[in-house]
């Protein structure tokens, strides 16, 4: 039998790998890509917990919660393509027209 | 260690190096397909948390979809290899401090939790004798039938502002 922290400790290394994926890489997608292994790591403890609980309503957040991920996913990419037509470049420290 | 301990053993080293392989990767091409695998051993996690539904729609959607997605737009973009950039900003110390304090945080204080479960209805007997779908379309069409309506309003919108935001204005 799996005990649950090792579920919940799983989630939080992942976790944590996703954060600093976001704050420490220059590449836009690869921040997109961080974005998601955050919300991957989130559904794990998420089913994790409805299983050791004997609940449904944690997979039905994982459900709602890919829905949410893809949708947004798809939105971020459209920008980030809008964006390239202008300024060619998906360095984040290069995208800064607005900066005083 | 019992059989399915080693198992999960196997699953979470694999996710955490292949996590870590996802965020260094020099080629986004490279971290996409880091990432097509772990969702992969993410997906057959969740078949050992009795959950096979959820298993197939992690495949279906995020390898199947939102992956294909990413690559379509690596290609469309045309990024080549960072071959002489820096990959990393200059104050990727600051995330990494960041990170490690978080994995001290919940490896320390979360990972002692004890769960004592109330019994509840959903036991692992019941789901499997109606099958995890069936279960899973019960509770979804009648607690939250209001949230899954808002589900679909939301791909609706997804839908019409990525299109708009991606097509070419014809001048």
């Amino acid at each position: 039998m799996v005990p649950l922290s090792w579920y919940i400790v799983l989630s939080a290394v992942v976790f944590s790998i996703g954060v600093f994926g976001f704050l420490a890489r220059r590449n836009l997608i690869i921040i997109f890509i961080s974005i998601e292994l955050m919300l991957n790591s989130v559904n794990i403890s998420l089913a994790a917990f409805s299983h050791y609980l004997q609940s449904m309503k944690g997979q039905i957040l994982v459900f709602f919660v890919i829905t949410v991920a893809a949708a947004e996913a798809a939105i971020g990419l459209a920008i980030l393509i809008a964006f390239y037509r202008n300024n060619p470049t998906v360095k984040v420290d290069e995208i800064n027209l607005l900066k005083g | 260690m019992t059989t399915p301990q080693l198992f999960f053993a196997y699953f979470a080293v694999a996710i955490i190096g292949m996590s870590v392989l996802v965020v260094t990767r020099r080629n986004p091409v490279h971290s996409v397909l880091w990432m097509l695998v772990l969702f992969v051993h993410i997906a057959a996690l969740y078949l050992f948390l009795n959950a096979e539904f959820l298993a197939a729609i992690q495949i279906i959607i995020y390898a199947g979809a939102i992956l294909v997605l990413f690559l379509f737009v690596i290609m469309l973009l045309n990024l080549r290899k960072e071959e002489i950039e820096i990959k990393f900003q200059k104050q990727w110390p600051v995330g990494m401090g960041i990170g490690i304090v978080f994995i001290i945080f919940f490896v320390l204080i979360i990972g002692k939790i004890t769960v004592i479960p109330p019994p509840g209805e959903y036991t692992v007997k019941f789901v499997q004798s109606e099958g995890s779908i069936m279960t899973i379309g019960k509770v979804l069409y009648t607690e939250y039938l209001l949230p899954f309506e808002i589900a679909s309003l939301i791909l609706l919108v997804a839908i019409i502002g990525a299109v708009v935001l991606a097509k070419k204005k014809i001048s």
